[in-house]
């Protein structure tokens, strides 16, 4: 974990408020995890006062990448930097994704992304794909329309296997990502060889955990909340999680990934 | 020739109720975790003190979330106190300060005076530089219905039987949510208290218009950050007129010269609680900038420009 200002190398729109970030941050493109973040001085005056969290999108040698989307006044002040600018980022940050270990009877991964969730999955599909080159993976992307689907092309230069699903029915399945998800599951008898992970909007996660526990599949779900310090003393980033009765949970530090099991939807 | 004799660097070393202190910056309770959240990112060696976070007798969940809200310049927070306890605390938290040579002050809050006594009680023996009492957590239901802090005789019952209990320094953390902070601040002295720290935060509120709901879930949280510093800094100054013992500024310090606001205010040390967020450096930045003030200024001691502030005669 280290606080740097890293020169911002590209940043660029690809598409309707959505941009790729490049950065140069070797120290913590050596030390990212998929499914950690970096946290984000957008400015160093205020507001915003805090700074803004974003899943590592990709690690290429020197650098890393974010992927993001124009949400209010922090991202759209991140959207306005040029290259050659510096950005003060604090990372790799949280606890990623757990991989499936080598020696585990694993064959089938299936990623599912809404939205941004493309970000994290990206690099975790990347890392997989180099540990265990044998592994199928199986990308399920969703958005609410064509204009929104996300690193399609990205996803299968990799070799995975993609499919979209489009709320209003542009592209692929129409309807939710998590209805493709049910519609994609093999049969039960395989199950067991089966992991799932997630990231997107709250919703979706809660229905993906939902049909985890129905079809009993681990499954791995990144949230987003709001943070303050990003490094686990405020507590002003919990969510409920199962316990003796319940307990609380940091997002920026016990997750952002979290077995879906884990956790009490509400 | 006569060679330039080198300038001797300034003294940024304090004495705050009986403790040294390398400098006068210390990180405030809440913010900082237990010291060990920051480690990789913080020479914690360099700080004036560390504050831990609360804790009380019985491990708190602290309350439901949302608990955080970014507002202009602010955050607004409903922890709840959610902490691991004084057991835990003593057992799996203090060790870590082992290895570092920073002076660390425990904040403890209970719902009763007794409560304040048995945790006081439970930490006279450990290795902990001194205690804050925070008398002042916007975000917790009291048996009454006022904060201790709010009520100047409660204030008086509270320190002085801690007191009697203890013989750490002694520090208490004050609340910014009261008429007369200043009357406040006189009973803590009278009552035995080597210091006041203040301000806590400000009860306040954010509402999102799409839904008509409160955005925290508690309703209503505690201020804190550069929206309240003008406000902070006008308590320390009018207790600073008032009481004798030190004074630890705390409330919007982003940089090294809202600190020395404080200091010529009157404050002898400082808190930096929600900078830590926004850039995890801000109490280093602080600590550095400070003495480069001093150095241009020709300012030898920090000591001789505590409460030096020259006001118009009126
Ligand atoms: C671990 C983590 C990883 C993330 N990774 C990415 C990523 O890779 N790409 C990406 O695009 N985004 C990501 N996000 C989300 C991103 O951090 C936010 O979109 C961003 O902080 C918004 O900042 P802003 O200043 O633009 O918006 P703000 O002005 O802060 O908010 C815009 C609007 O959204 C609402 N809002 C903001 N946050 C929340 C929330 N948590 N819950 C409900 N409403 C909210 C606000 O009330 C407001 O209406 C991630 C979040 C987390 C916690
Ligand atoms: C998230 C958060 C948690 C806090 N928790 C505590 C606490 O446990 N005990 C306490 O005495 N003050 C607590 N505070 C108050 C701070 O110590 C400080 O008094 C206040 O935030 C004002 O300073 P600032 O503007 O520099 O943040 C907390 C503040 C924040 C923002
Ligand atoms: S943001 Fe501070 S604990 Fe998670």
């Amino acid at each position: 974990m280290v606080q740097v200002d890293a020169k911002i190398l590209e940043n660029r729109e690809i598409g309707s408020q959505r941009y790729k970030m490049a950065l140069s941050a070797p120290q913590i493109g050596r030390q990212a995890k998929p499914g950690q973040f970096i946290h984000v001085r957008v400015s160093k005056s205020f507001p915003p006062l805090l700074r803004r969290p974003f899943s590592v999108h990709r690690v290429q040698g020197q650098k890393i990448e974010i992927l993001y989307k124009v949400m209010g006044k922090g991202t759209e002040i991140l959207s306005r930097k040029k290259g050659g600018e510096y950005l003060d980022i604090l990372g790799p940050l949280g606890k990623g994704y757990q991989l499936p270990s080598a020696t585990s009877k694993i064959s089938d991964i299936i990623l599912v992304a809404g939205g941004t969730g493309v970000a994290s999955l990206l690099f975790l599909a990347e890392s997989i794909s180099v540990a265990n080159p044998e592994l199928s993976i199986l990308v399920l992307i969703g958005a609410k329309n064509r204009e929104e689907l996300l690193s399609e092309g990205d996803f299968r230069r990799l070799g995975c296997g993609v499919e979209v699903a489009t709320e209003n029915g542009t592209k692929g399945y129409k309807g939710l990502v998590s209805e493709l998800l049910e519609k994609c599951l093999p049969l039960s008898g395989d199950k067991p060889k089966l992991i799932v992970f997630a990231c997107g909007p709250s919703e979706m996660l809660k229905m993906i955990g939902k049909i985890s526990r129905k079809h009993r599949f681990p499954c791995q779900v990144s949230l987003e909340e709001r943070l303050a310090c990003g490094v686990g003393a405020c507590l002003g980033c919990v969510v409920k999680a199962k316990g003796s009765t319940y307990t609380y949970k940091r997002v920026c530090k016990d997750g952002p990934v979290f077995d879906a099991g884990e956790l009490i939807w509400e | 020739m006569m060679r330039k004799a080198k300038e001797k660097p300034p003294n940024l070393a304090i004495e705050l109720a009986g403790i040294s202190l390398k400098n006068p910056v210390m990180v405030a309770s809440g913010t900082f975790g237990y010291g060990e959240e920051y480690a990789q990112l913080v020479d914690l060696n360099r700080l004036g003190a560390i504050v831990a976070k609360t804790i009380t007798l019985k491990p708190r969940l602290g309350n439901e979330p949302p608990r955080m809200v970014e507002t202009a310049s602010g955050v607004l927070n409903s922890i709840g106190l959610q902490n691991v306890g004084i057991d835990a605390f003593i057992n799996e938290k203090l060790p870590f300060f082992r290895e570092y040579d920073v002076p660390l002050i425990v904040s403890i809050a209970g719902e009763t005076t007794d409560e304040y006594v048995q945790l006081a009680k439970t930490l006279q023996g450990e290795k902990i530089t001194g205690l804050e009492l925070n008398l002042s957590c916007p975000n917790i239901k009291y048996d009454r219905k006022l904060m201790f802090a709010q009520d100047a005789q409660a204030t008086h019952q509270v320190v002085s039987r801690v007191r009697k209990a203890t013989s750490l320094p002694l520090m208490v953390k004050l609340s910014p949510n009261v008429t007369d902070i200043a009357s406040i601040a006189k009973m803590c002295e009278e009552a035995g208290a080597d210091g006041v720290s203040l301000i806590n935060t400000f009860t306040g509120m954010a509402i999102d218009i799409e839904n008509r709901k409160p955005i925290l879930h508690q309703i209503t949280g505690g201020l804190s950050g550069p929206a309240i510093k003008p406000i902070a800094l006008r308590m320390v100054y009018e207790v600073h007129k008032t009481v004798k013992i030190p004074i630890i500024g705390i409330g919007g310090i982003m940089t090294a010269g809202d600190a020395l606001e404080f200091i010529i205010a009157g404050a002898k040390a400082v808190a930096i609680g929600t900078g830590n967020f926004v850039d995890s450096l801000t109490s280093i930045k602080v600590i550095d900038g400070i003495r480069e003030y001093m150095v241009k200024n020709k300012i030898k001691d920090i000591k001789s420009i505590v409460g030096s502030l020259k006001c118009p005669k009126s």
